[in-house]
């Protein structure tokens, strides 16, 4: 439903893409995953008729998005931090004016805007001006402004990013639920925990350029897979539990002792662990915790950059290639 | 339905989007309407007595003169919403629906309309009561409207792609009041064009603001005795302001529009 080959994007001098391939197959989810200056909210503006590439090809259901803009807004829904709602107008005013300019007409129009308001739990709102809207309340609006065609394709530029943790979990169940029903996504993300619970397939960008592609886990196990890690209550067990874990370490046993840690990487999972943890208890070595530990996409990502996605996106504001033409208004929205 | 009906359709709901807003915050509305009625009062009361246009009472040969100043300052109003618009995430949305291109910029202009209906309603009545008299029947006095209206919804066209060109509300009123200001003033709209000094007269003459004034003066009958200067622009006010109506909409519609895609697109 959506292909891009070799798109390339450039801002006098920045390059915001550098040759960047997606697909996305339909029905499916792909996760653009990302520090803050990757180039996600460019390949979204992009794919979404906003922004012209410069090089390149990109095309959304069948369709290329520089020769047919007008066609592709048809069958397209955006939401997240380049798209928005009026504050002026109540929620329902604001899904119903979205859908005239679908060309939904009037009495369709007004059903669609009930039916969203309801489904996503703002119809108690409906008729107060989005500026009263909490944070999370005007996301999901923004959402549901993006669904009130039933797009074929919808894309979410960070539709969790500046929102509260209970918000973020009511967003990713409602994009679930968008999957389920059939849709296919793009989602850019620069959080690992989003891109792992929502995506079927993943693409790790940076600085405009594919680093790498694949599941969730297909990426985890990039980077080695599992480990069991203990922590001694003493440093005086140390010996027998290295020779504990030596027993199922698939490599050298890794060892810190300023924190008691010890850490082994394993094929077995749960069966090794269960091994490990009766063996610890023969010779009665005191443990403090002990756990099995598979990679998170942080880690991928630090393994794959060299830097971690959060840090960057911490200290990203100064760096210079932002992919918003607006950094200061990305910032206020995020705040808000 | 045809791309023209869906354009227009596309504009009303863009045009009813604005209005809601003057709804939700009619302050907007109150203050800027009051200013026309100041005008009316301070030019009228202060100017009055020391400007006497042969043959008319001033404040009767100043309104139409307001009427048109006020319309064009009014204009200021179209840019700064567009520059408003466009600092704000709603012109992704609109950009990344399938509506017609020009919606935004036509269900602004159109929405404007509403509003200088508004200003002049109020400067109607407000003429009224300081001594300000429609001396003519009621065909001519709505052709007085219309022209003014028509003149006005030229107007903002040129700052509706003033406002997609700077992009920022403050600039956009400092940046038109330096052009509104000679464009209102060096004209008949407050004085009679007779007095002024040759270039400026000239200016004057030509300026299709005078022959807005002229054409509303003429249609409320408020014209006195002046000698209009013998140049074609007022001897035929209508004509040449419709023919400066016609020129603004052709260059400022598609000069707007192309504006909006760029600016928008960023």
């Amino acid at each position: 439903m959506i292909r891009t080959e070799g798109l390339v994007k450039r801002y006098g001098d920045v390059v915001a893409l550098d040759g960047l391939d997606l697909t996305v197959p339909k029905a499916s989810v792909l996760g653009l995953l990302g520090p803050n200056g990757a180039g996600k909210t460019t390949a979204v503006r992009i794919l979404t008729t906003l922004l012209q590439p410069d090089e390149g090809l990109a095309e959304v259901a069948g369709l290329d998005v520089v020769a047919h803009p007008d066609k592709v807004r048809e069958r397209i829904g955006l939401s997240g931090q380049t798209a928005a709602v009026d504050e002026h107008l109540t929620g329902y005013e604001n899904l119903e004016m979205v859908g005239r300019l679908y060309h939904l007409g009037r009495a369709r129009s007004r059903s669609r805007a009930r039916e969203l308001l309801d489904r996503f739990d703002l119809i108690e709102a409906a008729d107060r001006p989005t500026k009263t809207y909490s944070g999370g309340m005007r996301r999901r609006l923004d959402l549901a402004a993006a669904l009130v065609a039933e797009p074929d394709v919808v894309f979410l530029d960070e539709p969790t990013t500046g929102l509260d943790p209970r918000s973020r979990a009511q967003m990713w169940e409602t994009i679930q639920d968008l999957v389920r029903a059939g849709s296919t996504v793009l989602l850019t993300t620069q959080y690992m925990e989003e891109a792992d619970r929502l995506c079927d397939d993943i693409v790790v960008i940076d600085r405009g350029r594919k680093i790498a592609q694949g599941t969730a886990e297909e990426l985890k196990s990039q980077i080695g897979g599992e480990r069991i890690r203990v922590v001694l209550a003493t440093w005086d067990d140390f010996a027998p539990a290295q020779a504990i874990l030596d027993g199922v370490a698939v490599d050298d046993v890794q060892v810190e002792e300023q924190t008691r840690n010890l850490s082994a990487g394993v094929k077995g999972g749960v069966d090794d662990l269960r091994q490990v943890l009766q063996r610890l208890g023969d010779p009665n070595v005191a443990v403090v915790d002990i756990g099995l530990h598979r990679p998170t996409l942080d880690d991928v990502f630090l393994s794959l950059t060299g830097h971690s996605a959060e840090q960057v996106a911490t200290n990203g504001g100064g760096q210079k290639h932002t992919e918003s033409e607006h950094p200061s208004k990305k910032e206020k929205e995020a705040v808000r | 339905m045809s791309s023209v009906a869906l354009a227009f359709a596309d504009s009303a709901v863009v045009a009813k989007r604005n209005l809601i807003k003057i709804k939700r915050v009619p302050e907007i509305l109150i203050w800027t309407l009051m200013s026309p009625i100041m005008f009316v009062v301070l030019f009228g009361y202060v100017f009055g007595g020391a400007i006497s246009p042969p043959g008319v009472n001033y404040r009767e040969f100043l309104i139409a003169g307001v009427f048109i100043q006020t319309v064009i300052f009014g204009s200021t109003y179209t840019g700064a919403g567009l520059a408003e618009d466009m600092t704000k995430g709603i012109i992704d949305r609109f950009r990344s629906l399938p509506m017609s291109r020009s919606a935004v910029l036509a269900g602004r202009t159109a929405s404007d309309v509403f509003y200088n209906s508004a200003s002049i309603t109020v400067m109607t009545i407000t003429g009224l009561i300081v001594g300000w008299r429609i001396r003519t029947g009621p065909v001519e006095a709505i052709t007085g409207f219309l022209i003014v209206l028509l003149f006005a919804y030229a107007f903002s066209w040129i700052m509706a792609y003033v406002g997609l060109k700077v992009s920022s509300v403050e600039v956009v009123n400092n940046a038109s009041f330096m052009f509104i200001f000679p464009l209102t003033f060096i004209a008949n709209t407050f004085v009679d064009i007779n007095t002024l000094p040759g270039p400026l007269k000239t200016f004057a003459e030509w300026n299709p603001v005078s022959s807005a004034a002229q054409t509303a003066r003429e249609a409320f009958g408020n014209t006195g005795t002046g000698v209009v200067p013998d140049v074609w622009s007022l001897q035929n006010p209508i004509l040449y302001t419709l023919i400066w109506v016609g020129i603004i909409l052709a260059v400022f519609i598609p000069l707007s529009v192309r504006q909006y895609q760029k600016a928008a697109s960023r």
